[in-house]
């Protein structure tokens, strides 16, 4: 925190920070599973995020994966209690900081390596079942993401 | 309910943390700050004043209406708990404290070792520690907060 001026520039670090890592692991993980193909579908890739990802980095799941209602290139990952977050008190003055940014920079990573450029970032959200806000990681799709998307699907249809 | 506050001295001697449980507990901040290093170097003391060696400092102070349990980690930093004279199982009470100031305090990149603790995280914890402990049918008043910031001697 003493190298960064402000909360902005302390999310950008963090960023950095994980997308390196997300880059890495992105092909550490493929590399281990049992089929080597390439995933062009925007929803396989959340999916890989969320059920290989996740135990790698956590050891469970991650809580939920949605798309956002409002926006078709904005879709959701979000964790009840992410463990960068578990003990971590941010003071007021910080404002809405969240330091799950470290993880949002290393899904940022992986969905960069595979051809997903995207901008992610984390965010406290309250939930109505739980005590505490969880951790929503958002991602939003570059254009061009979801432009070979429709152009998959309309092939898909034939 | 048997725990009625607790008090963080860091090693160098000065209060960065103490909570009030209960209403006939509230100490005023200057007092707090006074029992903090009274209670310093009363603990120094005795680890040399005492005629078996091996001694490390006071544990336990026993008074008609309280008694005062003192827990010091490895580190110098102590943990005292003013409590009913029949309080039970004060020793696991004071490693669990422990145990949730390493999780919630020092796992936290936002706070530099040695100043006033101020997590929210920790102050939820503790209470919910000490809820459990006391639960009495009046339930728990909170009082108290972080201690300014000045340290003493």
């Amino acid at each position: 925190m003493d190298r960064a001026s402000s909360t902005v520039e302390l999310d950008d670090r963090l960023d950095r920070v994980g997308y390196d890592v997300g880059l890495r692991m992105l092909e550490l993980l493929s590399y281990r599973e049992r089929v080597m193909r390439r995933k062009p579908e925007v929803l396989d890739m959340l999916r890989f995020i969320h059920s290989t990802a996740w135990p790698h980095m956590f050891g469970k799941a991650a809580d939920d994966l949605q798309q956002a209602a409002a926006a078709e290139d904005e879709y959701m990952i979000s964790d009840y209690d992410l463990l960068a977050n578990r003990f971590i008190s941010v003071p007021k003055s910080y404002g809405a900081f969240n330091p799950g940014a470290l993880v949002a920079g290393v899904v940022r990573g992986m969905l960069d390596g595979a051809g997903f450029p995207a901008r992610v970032s984390a965010h406290y959200v309250e939930h109505r079942d739980r005590p505490k806000p969880i951790t929503t990681i958002l991602i939003k799709f570059e254009p061009t993401v979801m432009q070979r998307q429709a152009h998959i699907e309309n092939l898909k249809k034939g | 309910m048997s725990i009625y506050s607790m008090y963080v001295i860091s090693k160098s001697g000065g209060l960065i943390y103490n909570k009030d449980f209960a209403d006939i507990a509230k100490v005023d901040t200057n007092d707090a700050l006074r029992l903090a290093s009274i209670w310093h170097s009363l603990h120094a003391i005795a680890g040399q004043l005492s005629p078996v060696p091996g001694c490390t400092g006071i544990e336990l102070l026993e008074a008609e209406t309280f008694n005062l349990h003192c827990f010091q980690t490895l580190t110098g930093t102590k943990f005292l708990l003013v409590v009913e004279p029949n309080a039970p199982y004060i020793p696991a009470v004071l490693q669990r404290i422990y145990e949730l100031y390493a999780d919630y305090v020092l796992k936290n990149p936002f706070y530099e070792v040695e100043q006033v603790i101020k997590c929210e995280l920790w102050d939820e914890a503790l209470e919910a520690l000490v809820r459990r402990q006391g639960a009495g049918p009046g339930g728990l008043v909170m009082g108290g907060s972080g201690a300014a910031a000045s340290m003493y001697g």
